[in-house]
């Protein structure tokens, strides 16, 4: 904490007590997450809703994997990498024409075309989504998910690839191009590489909010075996409503992934988002 | 730009993403706006009826009121969020170590997803078995998700819950480009903690403010998750929302053409409040690259 040494400022009381407040307002709820998720289903109801129980207990996670938890899992996986690899792919593609070749006519409407594509609340599109997947003979079908997943990813990811492309200094584009190399070598051997930073950012951000996906899924498929994390999640929720706590630890289980994401690449998640928004 | 020789010969770079956005982005958009004027089940066959659509829909009294809902979410979760996340983005923006610990906190409900985050509050506010009924706390044993007025505020609760920490993301991003020096300048002036940051640190952030605004508002449109799992609209239409409205008329109801008629009023009031915020910020610094300067 500052202290009152020479020069330095007073101790910044708003925003300690701001800290603290959010501090507490974030962590009690996942706090009780956790915990509850560990009792059962009568000593919930008996006990303080805050204290741990004190025989913690693993029914809930056990009636939660027998409820096929490890086939919605395997579902949000390929819906997710399905969807992410493919949108980054063609994003950091668009993002290096539009970079490197802006100043055509094609090209700069292309720009203009995603970044509109930003402004639009995109799930007011669901509807013709919904028949054109109909029509398509795809409805109840993980790639059904994936299609549209890519195409409400790549407005923001060619954005933020752009942004970085820019930064990329031209002399090293101009180095390359005097050694020969075809544009396409230099988007993968020389763009792609100095720009990864952001490629992880963009493929992080994506995944998050395809993982965390929920109206797509609720419109675009019916049965069980098509069923992904935060669907799965919400129709347990329909059927175990009294078990709060294996309801919870179904919450806990779709989140783990991610959290175990976080806390390897937090540094890079945190300081990628920073950078691509904060611009 | 740099003028390369080959500006023809990048073009088709771009053709597998305008592609894939044409498909399931720009085509669903046109397609929005021509089934705004079928009448369509979700299943048979869909007939051109004109007019209909719009004259159901612009005569309903359902109508006002989510849009009236949606701008009230949109409004008091801008009010709530912004300030909260521009003070704690410009603590955080501190390099101090408790305060990077703290932001490894701070972010967690980044990754929950929305429907999690429902399903949890819905459980901690239950008034015979959640967090009140357990403290013993009348206060927080309230029938929160059975009263209008609650059900509102829980909302506004919950999205700031979920949403402020991605906004104070982006504000300790701006804060930390903000240059010392003009601190250093201030401070010679003896010009005290508020005022510095009243004069430097807020005109400084202008541009971020408008990129997480745009951001927060333009989200609250498709605010429909939460809003779905955490009420459903209710109780009664009390948190009804377009969107969800939206989804009601459509997948419920089986109304695809006034659905498509509401979708297209959710097309319009974004793009009306993103060039709304474009013009509020100035336009096109390089700063708001977000806004496509």
């Amino acid at each position: 904490m500052a202290t009152r040494t020479p020069g330095r400022e007073r101790p910044n009381w708003v925003a300690g007590a701001v800290s603290l407040a959010w501090l507490a307002i974030v962590v009690i709820p996942i706090y009780w997450i956790v915990i509850t998720s560990f009792k059962t289903q009568s000593t919930y109801y008996a006990t303080n809703p805050l204290t741990p129980p004190t025989e913690p207990n693993l029914d809930a996670y056990r009636l939660v994997i027998e409820s096929d938890f490890v086939l919605y899992f395997a579902n949000s996986l390929i819906v997710t990498a399905g969807a992410v690899i493919p949108a980054v792919t063609v994003s950091f593609m668009a993002a290096y024409a539009i970079v490197r070749g802006g100043n055509g006519r094609f090209l700069r409407s292309v720009n203009w075309l995603f970044l509109m594509g930003l402004a639009i609340p995109l799930q007011a599109t669901v509807i013709p989504i919904y028949l054109i997947i109909i029509r398509l003979s795809l409805y109840d079908s993980l790639l059904a998910l994936i299609l549209p997943s890519i195409a409400f990813a790549i407005p923001l990811s060619v954005l933020i690839l752009a942004n970085f492309i820019r930064d990329v200094p031209k002399e090293l584009f101009e180095s390359m191009r005097l050694d020969g190399a075809s544009e396409w070598g230099t988007l993968w051997r020389l763009a792609f590489p100095l720009t990864r930073p952001a490629v992880v950012t963009v493929t992080v951000y994506n995944a998050l909010t395809i993982w965390n996906g929920f109206l797509l899924p609720l419109i675009l498929t019916q049965s069980p075996d098509k069923r992904v994390l935060p669907l799965a999640l919400w129709s347990f929720q329909g059927q175990y409503s009294i078990n709060v706590p294996a309801v919870l630890a179904s919450v806990v289980l779709t989140t783990l992934p991610i959290l175990v994401l976080y806390v390897v690449g937090r540094r890079q998640l945190l300081s990628g988002l920073t950078a691509g928004f904060g611009k | 730009m740099s003028a390369p020789p080959r500006h023809g010969s990048l073009a088709w770079l771009a053709v597998p993403a305008l592609l894939l956005f044409g498909a399931f982005g720009v085509v669903p958009l046109v397609g929005v706006l021509v089934l705004s004027f079928t009448s369509w089940d979700g299943l048979g066959d869909i007939h051109f009826t004109g007019l209909e659509s719009w004259a159901a829909v612009l005569a309903d009294p359902g109508l006002p009121h989510a849009l009236w809902v949606t701008f009230l979410v949109m409004a008091v979760s801008w009010l709530v969020q912004t300030p909260a996340s521009i003070l704690l983005g410009v603590f955080l923006a501190g390099h101090q170590r408790y305060r990077a610990v703290l932001s490894v906190v701070y972010f967690v409900p980044l990754l929950l997803s929305s429907a999690a985050i429902a399903i949890t509050y819905k459980a901690l506010l239950d008034p015979n078995f959640g967090l009140g009924a357990g403290l013993g706390l009348e206060i927080l044993a309230q029938d929160w998700l059975g009263e209008p007025a609650l059900a509102f505020g829980v909302v506004i609760f919950v999205v700031s819950w979920q949403f402020i920490p991605f906004h104070s993301l982006i504000y300790q991003g701006g804060a930390r480009q903000i240059p010392r020096s003009m601190y250093e300048a201030a401070e010679l002036d003896g010009a005290g903690r508020i005022r510095k940051f009243f004069s430097i640190t807020l005109p400084q952030l202008k541009y971020t403010i408008v990129t997480s605004s745009t951001l927060m508002v333009v989200g609250s449109l498709t605010f429909f998750d939460l809003i779905f799992v955490l009420t459903a609209g209710g109780p009664g239409d009390a948190t009804r929302v377009l969107a969800l409205d939206m989804y009601k008329r459509g997948f419920q109801a089986n109304l695809m053409g006034p659905a498509s008629v509401i979708a297209v009023i959710l097309v319009l009031v974004g793009l009306a409040l993103a060039l709304l915020l474009r013009r509020l910020g100035g336009g096109t610094g390089s700063d708001s690259r977000l806004e496509g300067a």
